[in-house]
């Protein structure tokens, strides 16, 4: 692979940088998944991560995930802030023992060489209270700026991993940004061949935060919330657990939707985590229950 | 002594953990191979080990070890208990007294054996804050995953694993493998004793000692800084944890955007610390400088070029956020602001923010007259002394409370008192920094302590031995320093009493034991704070500090010390003869003065007495301790040659009442009886 002589002579464009990641970890045995098609915050919500860390069978999979985060939002101003990214999310169990020799080798792949770049690994202790999980790891540096983010899972819907694995997640428009040396996100080079990142999504922006901020209905988004949430508990009565997570899914994203029409006070807002929560744990057990049988 | 040496290689520790994780590992292996004498210790720690190395005997000699066991009567129970416990039998006790006595031959152990049996446990049971487990399913937890245990005894790998029962513990096992700098020298090296070690890993690009590294950014970022003719902003903590993210400091320097630099320089440097762990420069005037300092952990290929445009870059970006709050907090004045307070809860039962700054208001108009400062300054500062807790900046940077609220009240336009005010209201903010000068400050900044203070008592809230999670330690001590470094004539109760706390006892005595607690760090002696405090905390701090002076320089004189054992000698008879028929109280009968002696201290008490009052009362404290030092020479004539317990029991009741006179007089400046010696 030539990749490190091109991105020398001339820095990947935002598709090709996802190639390369594909290629790279596909190398490596990991299974090249697509998206899921349903709105998530996180590349860890998908269930190829939140219910593959669980159990004792070995995974290692690899996946670009649209990243929806409503009250990021900036009606397309900001050179920096999207309320949808994309992540690139690896998950490998058990965490091999070369897992940070992996990851600089894929930044190699991108174009960022160690020897000229200044690499480290910055403590950060990784939590997310909606999926009942945390771990270990670090914030992964590339001079000074944050270009990926390294956890070993520790827990993960309240239950500890038998085998702990390594997570890891870039950040593709920041990390593009970077290499392109790009100062505003929308000036990304999309395809190598004149098409931007604004001439993609810049529109999407604008109308995303509208409906975000402005008018999603707050009544049928609750009431939303309280479907996703019986929906998910109807399906485990069948121990259906992929199609109960969805519903779990479904109503993380509907929180965060209410979080940015600013209808939720600081009290509730504990009360819908604690509630989204309640379900990814009842799925996360369903799912465990469900691979031992 | 053959040396030991012991290296624990991991994945990257995080840098606030290092140097406690060398600590621990000096201390538990200290311990552990105690039987072995352990000398010249040295630790070491880094980004990705620590390590451990001393000099030992090369075995344990064998030894007899007598243990006592249960009493002879005790139960059989205890008797088989002790047996089971030292895997023995009856026949091999004695009896001593009362006692079973076994008497055991310890056997001798080599070094090597002691180490290897002793270090996978320690090692397993590392008390790391908060660690981790990896990989297979082993349940073994280290910090970041442990890569590489290298264990030596006088260069010779001392053979242990990890592994225990069905944990195979990742198959780690001792050997004299280690690593060097991740990028610049990659592979493996064999260790075969410290010094060696320490050589080649410098040669690995690997600065190992932590001192060595922190001088090397300090140096380096200081003369990249002079090259400027700018200087680092000096800051021991960001030194301290730059120096544990890094192996190899190569420190190098970029240049601030000139777009940015109409930034205030707070917000600047705060931003540049906690996102970016970069040293702030400031020009020979003081003013923020267009530059800033970091440290690489690697000398690249290109000289670092690229890295320092990569920062430059991250820094533009962070700064362009900065400038995004700056500009948008701007368009509300603080005032607006207020009114958002009352939904921001500060404790479940003292109400929100916006309770509190109204009782804030009160207090500060309460007490500016008092410190001099103008009560309407006082109290619209503490009125907008909260209102950036609502703003952008400060939800980003919570360090920054304070500082962008002068910033805002300026540009509202507000009075500069007040602006100063609003900073400085949060001062001494630790026990380096510097208290409020300005009076309206005062009045704020004491209002505001008071208040947490107050508050917290009247709801139970008191500081445990161990806990103190609303810092009224250091609520208390800012009060204290704040009265003191000022000189304010303050009344502490009447004050806490407006502050809403009806009974002011409990939180005086909390004030005095932090102040006692404070002088005694600046070595004060304790039994001069004794004797001060034993009359009761003196509610107002700056006559108490003067009187506390006073006592402490009247002892150490030779006057004083002698005035001091003539009074114990005059306390010392009175509580034993008090015991008997006492006390002696009452007026002196002067025909009864038989002696010369005892004629002239009546006379002396008769001018000293309301001499000492008089200055006491004027608060002239070193007046006072000069008049009693005039005591000294009569009562010791009176010593040489009265004697008190005379067979007249009139002349005993009268000689018994003239030491009281002293004991009183002594008594109106401190409890002398509290003073050692």
């Amino acid at each position: 692979m030539n990749a490190i002589a091109d991105a020398v002579s001339k820095p990947v464009s935002f598709q090709d940088l996802i190639l390369r990641l594909h290629n790279f970890w596909s190398a490596q045995g990991c299974v090249i998944l697509q998206p899921y098609d349903l709105e998530m915050g996180a590349g860890t919500f998908h269930p190829a991560t939140t219910l593959r860390a669980l159990g004792p069978k070995p995974w290692a999979a690899a996946y670009v995930q649209p990243s929806r985060r409503p009250s990021d939002g900036r009606y397309g101003e900001n050179p920096n802030r999207l309320q949808h990214y994309y992540q690139y999310q690896v998950i490998m169990k058990p965490s091999p023992a070369e897992a940070q020799t992996l990851l600089l080798d894929s930044y190699r792949a991108i174009g960022l060489d160690p020897m000229l770049h200044d690499f480290r690994f910055v403590e950060d202790d990784w939590e997310s209270p909606t999926l009942g999980a945390w771990g270990l790891g670090w914030e992964v540096w590339c001079d000074g700026m944050e270009v990926g983010q390294f956890t070993y899972f520790q827990q993960v819907g309240g239950i500890a991993t038998v085998l702990p694995s390594f997570e890891m997640t870039y950040g593709l428009e920041r990390l593009a940004m970077y290499v392109q040396n790009i100062e505003r996100v929308y000036d990304l080079d999309f395809n190598g061949k004149g098409v931007t990142y604004g001439d993609v999504f810049l529109r999407a922006e604008r109308e995303y935060s509208a409906h975000n901020f402005e008018h999603a209905n707050t009544e049928r988004l609750s009431q939303h919330f309280k479907d996703a949430e019986a929906e998910c508990a109807a399906l485990l009565e069948h121990k259906l657990a992929l199609p109960a997570y969805d519903q779990c899914i479904k109503a993380s994203h509907l929180f965060n939707l209410l979080d940015a029409r600013g209808v939720i006070s600081v009290t509730e807002r504990a009360g819908y985590i604690a509630r989204v929560r309640t379900l990814a744990k009842a799925c996360c057990e369903a799912w465990l229950a469900g691979e031992v049988s | 002594m053959p040396e030991f040496f012991l290296e624990l290689f991991s994945e990257e520790i995080p840098a606030r953990m290092q140097a406690k994780g060398a600590e621990d590992l000096a201390r538990l292996v200290t311990e552990a191979l105690s039987p072995l004498n352990p000398a010249d210790v040295q630790s070491f720690h880094g980004t990705r080990r620590i390590a451990f190395a001393c000099r030992i005997d090369a075995s344990v000699p064998e030894s007899r070890l007598s243990e006592r066991g249960p009493r002879t009567t005790a139960p059989e129970q205890a008797l088989a208990g002790f047996l089971r416990k030292h895997n023995a039998t009856k026949d091999m006790l004695t009896q001593e007294g009362d006692f079973w006595v076994l008497d055991r031959l310890v056997p001798g152990a080599a070094a090597a054996e002691l180490i290897a049996r002793a270090l996978p446990g320690l090692i397993r049971k590392f008390p790391w804050p908060k660690s981790m487990r990896w990989g297979s399913a082993s349940p073994f937890t280290w910090v970041r995953p442990l890569r590489r245990i290298i264990c030596l005894l006088d260069g010779e790998v001392v053979p242990f694993a990890l592994a225990e029962g069905e944990d195979d513990a990742h198959g780690l096992v001792a050997s004299n493998l280690s690593e060097g700098h991740r990028f610049l020298s990659p592979g493996v090296f064999t260790v075969t004793s410290a010094a060696q070690w320490k050589a080649e890993l410098a040669a690995r690009h690997v600065v190992i000692d932590a001192a060595e590294r922190r001088r090397l950014v300090a140096d380096g970022v200081a003369q990249l800084a002079a090259a400027e003719g700018c200087t680092i902003v000096e800051d021991p903590g960001l030194l301290d944890e730059v120096a544990g993210l890094v192996e190899y400091p190569v420190p190098l320097l970029g240049r601030i955007d000139d777009a940015y630099m109409d930034l205030p320089a707070e917000v600047m440097q705060v931003s540049m610390r906690v996102n970016q762990r970069y040293f702030a420069l400031r020009k020979p005037d003081g003013s923020a400088a267009p530059f800033f300092a970091f440290a690489a952990n690697i000398k690249a290929t290109d000289g670092g070029a690229a890295i320092i445009a990569g920062n430059e870059r991250v820094l533009r970006a962070r700064f362009a956020d900065a400038r995004h709050f700056w500009d948008l907090d701007r368009t509300h004045t603080l005032e607006s602001r207020v009114a958002a307070l009352d939904a921001i809860t500060f404790h479940a039962k003292l109400g929100s923010q916006g309770a509190r700054i109204r009782r804030i208001e009160q207090l500060a108009a309460h007490i500016a007259p008092l410190v001099g400062a103008d009560p309407h300054f006082a109290s619209r500062a503490a009125f907008l002394a909260k209102a950036d807790l609502t703003t952008g900046m400060v939800g980003e940077f919570p360090e920054l409370q304070g500082v962008m609220g002068a910033y805002y009240a300026r540009h509202d336009g507000e009075n500069p008192a007040v602006a100063a005010a609003i900073a400085e209201h949060y001062w001494p903010k630790g026990a380096g920094d510097s208290v409020p000068t300005a009076p309206v400050s005062i009045a704020v900044a004491l209002a505001d302590k008071l208040d947490i203070l107050a508050g917290f008592f009247a709801i139970g809230e008191k500081p445990t031995g161990s806990g103190d999670p609303f810092a009224l330690r250091r609520a208390a001590l800012g009060v204290i320093r704040i009265i003191r470094e000022n000189g304010l004539r303050l009344q502490l109760a009447g004050l806490i009493r407006e502050a809403g706390l009806a009974d002011p006892t409990e939180l005086l005595d909390f004030l005095a034991e932090r102040l006692r607690v404070q002088l005694r760090t600046e070595g004060a002696r304790h039994d001069v704070l004794a004797a001060i405090l034993a009359q009761g905390l003196d509610d107002d701090l700056t006559r108490l500090l003067a009187r506390t002076e006073a006592v402490a320089s009247l002892i150490t004189t030779a006057e004083g010390a002698n005035l001091l054992a003539c009074a114990k000698r005059a306390a010392n008879i009175l509580r034993i003869e008090d015991k008997k028929d006492g006390p002696h109280h009452g007026p002196i009968n002067p025909e009864l003065l038989m002696l010369d002696e005892e004629q002239s201290l009546a006379r002396h008490l008769d001018t000293t007495e309301p001499a000492v009052a008089l200055a006491v009362q004027q608060e002239n404290f070193v007046q006072a301790m000069t008049d009693l030092a005039s005591l000294r020479a009569p009562l010791d004539a009176f010593f040489a040659s009265v004697t008190v317990n005379d067979a007249d029991p009139a002349l005993r009741t009268n000689r018994l009442r003239l030491l009281a006179r002293v004991r009183t007089a002594m008594c109106m400046a401190a409890d002398f009886s509290k003073i050692d010696g």
